[in-house]
């Protein structure tokens, strides 16, 4: 029995693009690879960068992750502003991508008959799950950043399952889909780049290959005219957030970042990730009575900010990178890491859970590996930019160490124990 | 193999590796907190693309071809492009700020962050008017251009 064949998109004769075919579709491909597999590396880099398997780090439960991570290291100082600056911005860039490259296969969502055999039913699941996972990493990210939360779910714990599934269903595709991409370069090349409008020709019509039209009208952009309305589209979106990540005057320029300004005032003017506010931070905590408590094993210290004040202090130029890409770099001053390590005789400690005077929140603590405390220029910072910490910042001290995420230089730090 | 499955076993070896990583991370998922909204949002993922997303921008796409059509008079210099490039950039700029153009939930914000989203939509409104201004501006002189060329 045939089916008789649905109207509209379900009919070839539906699509009309003289601009659809395979290798627009290989190029497109390949472009979104290059954004998607950028923002994918940096984000498993950022999962690693959080040290989940020290103390209470991890946010994806332990024994449901994959064995991805590693040490997080500690130089370049600047190495998670890097890459969760260009997570993020890579990120949004990619918008405009992945939708060219969805629009070139459009036609494929309406073939009739959906399925014409076992081996398209299974490839066909995968590509729901590819598309389901790209759009919904991109929709979250882009929620994330502006602390839009129109969901329940945790969205590290979410994000980061996407990512595997993103990751699965675009593995297999590209086991499926280089040998065409191939073929296509070696056949072409990027020889349809140089054709303007009046040279642009469809790619004949082929049964075999449904993206193409069978009755394409004529074309009103040339196949580098759509590279182009999609890359630019890339590049707005980079100017209007990188500016974010890039510091400097660029910051300002950033017309759609969520951080292109500070919060503080003179040289506590920069971004806040969290205020005293909403950290339930008050004077009484950080005040005269505030002690900061060292624990190694049985041995423990009690130090009042007058006593770290008169020990001796380092300053450094450190960046505070966030998770949500965006980062400033200040001149901190405080005690190394190191120095308060060695008061408890915890030189050789495996790690140090720091804990903030915060009374709740999961990020309110936050474990530092023996390299990361023990690193150079790896600070409890009390002043920055030779002025005492805001309270915003963190006052009466903070952690700072060289390329760790922002929210673990937990702020407000009560007590450390080495173990 | 191939004559029932349809492609070579290698095809059906990588989508069955693929499907067993994919397949677990959606049984973590279902472990996780609010799993529904999750499970949810993952198909409301394509629905955002395949059912609103590309029929808006299609429909869209026919009204800018009516449009062009009016500004250029089916002429020498088509319109349509000039009317979809700021078009679809300034639907760009919103899809990657509405939260902050809108100053959705902008409360939340200000508490953690301590600023708030003034200017966005002016500066969104700003960006996408200087757009369609160089647009406009572009498609004069290529009209001028053609018609100096027409004199010759």
């Amino acid at each position: 029995m045939k089916l008789p064949q649905p109207p509209g998109p379900f009919r070839p004769e539906f699509w009309d693009s003289p601009l659809r075919g395979r290798w627009m579709t290989s190029m497109l491909g390949l472009l979104t690879l290059l954004f998607f597999g950028t923002s994918a590396i940096t984000g498993f880099l950022s999962h690693a960068a959080y040290n989940p398997g020290l103390g209470t780090n991890a946010i994806v439960p332990r024994d449901a992750d994959l064995p991805l991570t590693f040490d997080w290291l500690t130089s370049p100082s600047w190495l998670y502003a890097f890459t969760q600056g260009l997570h993020v911005t890579v990120g949004f860039a990619a918008i405009p991508i992945l939708t060219a490259k969805l629009w070139s296969v459009m036609p494929r969502l309406f073939q009739f008959p959906p399925v014409r055999s076992p081996a398209e039913a299974i490839e066909r699941v995968s590509i729901g799950l590819f598309v389901s996972s790209s759009v919904f990493l991109l929709a979250t990210g882009v929620c994330n950043v502006f602390y839009f939360y129109p969901f329940a779910f945790n969205f590290v714990v979410a994000h980061y399952y996407a990512a595997v599934i993103f990751s699965a269903s675009l593995l297999v595709h590209l086991v499926v889909k280089l040998p065409i991409v191939f073929s296509k370069l070696r056949e072409q090349g990027l020889k349809p780049l140089h054709q303007d409008l009046a040279s642009t020709v469809p790619e004949p019509y082929d049964p075999e290959d449904d993206v193409r039209a069978r009755h394409p009208a004529d074309p009103t952009l040339s196949r580098r005219g759509l590279f182009g309305f999609a890359l630019g589209g890339s590049a707005l979106l980079t100017v209007g957030m990188a500016g974010q990540s890039l510091g400097g005057p660029l910051r300002k320029v950033a017309f759609l970042a969520p951080r292109r300004g500070g919060f503080g005032d003179g040289p506590n003017d920069f971004a806040v990730n969290k205020t005293a506010a909403a950290a339930r931070i008050t004077p009484e905590m950080t005040g005269a009575g505030y002690r900061l408590e060292l624990v190694h094993g049985s041995k423990t210290l009690s130090l009042s900010r007058a006593q770290l004040l008169a020990m001796e202090l380092q300053t450094a130029d450190l960046p505070i990178a966030c998770v949500e890409g965006w980062s400033t770099t200040q001149a901190w001053t405080g005690v190394p890491l190191a120095a308060l390590a060695a008061m408890v005789g915890a030189q050789d400690a495996g790690q140090v859970l720091v804990e903030s005077l915060q009374p709740r929140g999961i990020l309110r603590k936050a474990a530092l590996s023996h390299d990361q405390f023990m690193a150079d220029r790896a600070l409890l910072a009390l002043k920055v930019n030779d002025a005492d910490l805001s309270p915003d910042h963190g006052y009466p001290a903070r952690i700072i160490v060289p390329a760790l995420p922002g929210v673990h230089n937990t702020k407000w730090v009560g007590k450390m124990t080495f173990s | 193999v191939k004559r029932i499955y349809g492609a070579s076993p290698i095809h059906l070896l990588a989508h069955l590796a693929s499907l067993a990583l994919a397949l677990w991370a959606v049984g973590q998922i279902l472990d996780a907190r609010a799993a529904t909204t999750i499970v949810i949002w993952l198909v409301g993922s394509v629905l955002l693309h395949d059912a609103i997303l590309w029929p808006l921008y299609s429909l869209l796409d026919q009204v800018a071809w009516s449009t062009a059509l009016a500004i250029d008079g089916g002429g020498r210099v088509p319109a349509i492009n000039h009317l979809r490039v700021p078009v679809a950039l300034c639907a760009l700029m919103f899809i990657a700020g509405f939260p902050a153009i809108l100053e959705i939930r902008e409360g939340n914000y200000t508490r953690v962050s301590g600023v708030g989203y003034d200017g966005y939509l002016g500066r969104w409104l700003l960006v996408s008017g200087l757009l369609f201004a160089g647009s406009a501006a572009l498609y004069a002189v290529r009209v001028r251009r053609a018609a100096a060329a027409r004199g010759r």
